[in-house]
């Protein structure tokens, strides 16, 4: 209501660990991804990004964005590049040190799969956060394995011949889940509260944590710039991408409190603009079965 | 002596003011300090100040802290405009000189 | 090669490299098993379960995640080591790379074994030949005790604030990594004194928050950084000179520095080979000088960095010489040859003759040496390959 001051305006950390300055694109939701997580978790972390959207947004030599170490690697060795790290810093006497790969979607879900779940299986105390902006947005919003069904991307152009993405989307946290690393979670930017305390949930578990945080991509996925949180709230709404956070052998999903159709969705994207009327059922679809999976997956693990 | 492949400045060297086209501007007689648009900047560009010199909708909001933009390093994406719960920030294009 | 002779143990050269390791400190080790590597990672995880070395093993998925995940241990400040072959290290191209472009002084044994298809786990030099300009220096070795002594020397002479590159040490698939010989285990005592502790100048630490690696534009320090790491390349030649001289007074044993020559002082033609083909060149020298040929022999101990300087000097006075391959290239003659008819352009004016020989293991035999010693006293100048059959 108009005019009501808030008793604790704050609902995140003050302290920031992401500097301004850097060279994101306008509305960057990597950009809030990393803000956030280095919220949650603060100055003792060392964050390593493979090649992706992150590897640039800091600027050019000699200029560096966070208040943290970020050690910058190859495509596909942010799994390997974390081993490494927690090993040293364990042999190092710096067991307090967080260790984050930090790695867009084609760098987990394509490129970088092998990596992190080798990672992943051998139970390192590490943090995978994979920034999902469901496709190669550095490289000029290519398709990756994590682009959802329908999507336009510079390699699944919509011409003469329909070549939107017509494979569904690749879930990490899904593979995750089945191969059984022992904190897994989903967020996105429009709720930095969420995946904050998801991080902290995380923290408590020594040993490998995978947290997908959708973030979405004005300049990949055709929205204005000042839409980027929105979109977040209405993947989350309409059911597109789904929260859910799994430890415990338990998973827990959140459900869409005010939900938003997958049209609604989609309309507000032109990635999405060449869809017709059953594209969009056969979307809406597979949404509704996953969400259907996911919480007959809540319910067995549950106990109940 | 040889170089090291190390980046140690930070990117606040780097003003990103020239990126804008739409300027956002707070009305702070609407401002209620939910810090909304501080939550949502991507640029890090909102600070927290402390200042009893801004104006505000009431004697209660005036001893809050209030969002203030940096217009070094805003880029003008016009996520706090969007996110705004009381509609008070306004984007307008940026008047700037030739340059 | 050695002044003082002395042994204490019988052990294969898989397992001398990794006694080198176990007596160099190395406090992590990260591999991905290949033949003909295995037996040094199962000896270093053996030693682990033993208790007999505090280093953190951790086998990964893959060989560039084994590279990987060394890279970020060695920048975190640990001693680290890894060890792969043929495929394994091609799948590391690109880490390889990575690490020496960071200035990270890793030590990376390679059992040096033939590219397919087809498949073949025999020796050859093409893998390590292929990693020529990926900013290691690289060693060639000859024995299990020259295997072993490189490990200690190798991290010494990476770690040099001069140098701050990785090395990487060769042993020929079987006829060193699983072929037993006399060798000299120094004593723990002795190589700690030999070998200070590591400490990376710009190891990660929270307190110091730094971008390593990032990105650079063309007016970026970008060329600089790249010129920087071809000129501690040059640079290590003296650091490797005064290591080795370091390493000769702390065990009696002796080493030559970038290059071997062996009967050179009086010879007239010479071949140059790498590796345990050298032992067997070195023997049919002997067979020769007792004909009356005045041939001898210089191995190449380091390919990289190019010892151009020491070739020339090795070669003055000669009539002519030979470059021995044992891989494959595909441009005018064998990696080797192309190398060192390069320095010797306009440096010297004997015929330089190219043989490739031993392909996927196959035997090169004395009267293959005989064969090549001849044709350089003819003064063969092209390049042609050896035991090869259909004609060369």
């Amino acid at each position: 209501m108009s005019g009501e001051v808030h008793d604790m305006p704050f609902s995140i950390p003050r302290e920031e660990f992401m500097e301004p300055g850097h060279t994101a694109c306008h509305g960057c939701g990597a950009t809030l991804a990393m803000r956030y997580v280095l919220k949650a978790l603060g100055k003792n972390t060392v964050v390593s990004v493979p090649a992706s959207c992150w590897a640039v947004i800091p600027g050019a030599m000699p200029n560096r964005t966070l208040d943290v170490p970020m050690v910058y690697t190859p495509f596909a060795a942010t799994g390997a590049s974390i081993t490494g790290l927690r090993a040293a810093f364990d042999i190092l006497g710096k067991e307090d040190y967080n260790v984050v790969g930090f790695a867009g979607d084609g760098g987990t879900a394509d490129i970088g799969l092998q990596s992190l779940s080798g990672a992943m299986e051998r139970g390192h105390n590490v943090f995978y956060i994979m920034y999902d902006n469901e496709g190669y947005m550095n490289t000029g919003v290519q398709r990756s394995g994590s682009t959802p069904y329908g999507a336009e991307t510079t390699t699944t152009p919509v011409r003469a011949e329909k070549n939107f993405k017509h494979q569904q989307k690749k879930v990490v946290a899904d593979l995750m889940m089945a191969q059984g690393v022992p904190y897994v979670a989903t967020a996105t930017v429009a709720y930095p509260e969420d995946l904050i305390r998801k991080i902290g949930n995380a923290k408590k578990i020594v040993g490998p944590k995978f947290i997908q945080v959708l973030s979405p991509c004005p300049t990949g996925w055709y929205f204005p710039t000042e839409k980027t949180v929105e979109i977040s709230r209405m993947a989350v709404q309409s059911g597109m991408f789904p929260l859910y956070e799994y430890y415990d052998g338990k998973l827990r999903v959140t459900k869409p409190s005010r939900p938003v159709s997958i049209r609604e969705y989609v309309s507000a994207q032109d990635r999405f603009l060449h869809l017709e009327d059953e594209d969009i059922e056969r979307l809406q679809a597979t949404v509704d079965q996953r969400m259907k999976t996911l919480l007959d997956k809540e319910r067995e693990t549950s106990g109940a | 002596m040889m170089r090291i492949p190390i980046a140690d400045v930070s990117s606040r060297a780097n003003h990103t003011d020239s990126w804008r086209i739409l300027r956002p501007d707070i009305d702070y007689s609407r401002c209620i300090r939910c810090m909304i648009c501080w939550k949502f900047c991507p640029d890090n560009a909102i600070n927290v100040s402390e200042s009893s010199e801004i104006k505000s909708p009431n004697e209660r909001v005036a001893r809050l802290e209030a969002p203030v933009i940096d217009m070094d390093y805003c880029k003008g994406c016009g996520i706090c405009a969007n996110e705004c719960p009381e509609k008070c920030i306004e984007m307008s294009y940026e008047s700037r000189g030739g340059n | 090669m050695q002044k003082v002779q002395k042994y204490n143990a019988i052990m294969t050269g898989n397992e001398a490299v990794a006694v080198g390791v176990k007596l160099a400190r190395v406090g992590f080790i990260s591999a991905y098993p290949i033949t003909p590597q295995t037996t040094i990672v199962e000896k270093l995880a053996e030693m682990v379960a033993n208790r007999e070395i505090t280093a953190k093993y951790v086998e990964v998925e893959s060989e560039h995640s084994a590279m990987g995940a060394v890279f970020a241990s060695e920048l975190a400040g640990v001693r680290s080591y890894t060890a792969t072959s043929s495929h394994g290290l091609l799948y590391m191209h690109e880490m390889l790379h990575w690490t020496a472009g960071q200035r990270l002084p890793v030590v990376m044994s390679v059992v040096n074994r033939s590219i397919g298809p087809p498949w073949n786990i025999w020796s050859e030099q093409t893998d390590s030949m292929n990693q020529k300009d990926t900013g290691w220096l690289q060693v060639y070795c000859e024995s299990n005790q020259e295997a072993l002594d490189t490990i200690l020397m190798g991290y010494k002479i990476a770690e040099s604030s001069d140098v701050l590159l990785p090395l990487m040490s060769m042993e020929d698939a079987f006829i060193l990594s699983h072929t037993s010989e006399p060798v000299d285990l120094p004593s723990q005592e002795e190589v700690d004194s030999f070998l200070p502790g590591f400490d990376l100048p710009f190891r990660i630490d929270t307190g110091t928050p730094m971008g390593y690696g990032s990105y650079s534009t063309p007016d970026g320090p970008f060329m600089e950084l790249k010129r920087d790491m071809m000129e501690s390349m040059r640079n290590s030649r003296r650091i490797i000179e005064r290591v080795t001289r370091e390493f000769a007074d702390a065990f009696g044993r002796e080493y030559s520095g970038l290059v071997e020559q062996y009967m050179m002082s009086d010879a007239d033609y010479a071949l140059i080979a790498s590796g345990t083909l050298a032992s067997t060149g070195k023997y049919v020298v002997g067979k020769l000088r007792e004909k009356g040929w005045k041939v001898g022999l210089i191995r190449i101990r380091f390919f990289r960095p190019f010892p151009d300087e020491e070739l020339v000097k090795a070669v003055s006075g000669l009539k002519g010489v030979g470059v021995l391959d044992r891989s494959v290239s595909f441009s005018p003659a064998g990696s080797m040859a192309n190398e060192v008819r390069a320095a010797l352009y306009r440096k010297s004016n004997i015929p330089v003759a190219g043989f490739i020989a031993g392909l996927g293991g196959r035997d090169v035999k004395v009267e293959d040496f005989q064969n090549m010693f001849q044709m350089i006293r003819d003064g063969f100048s092209g390049s042609t390959y050896v035991n090869v059959r259909g004609g060369a």
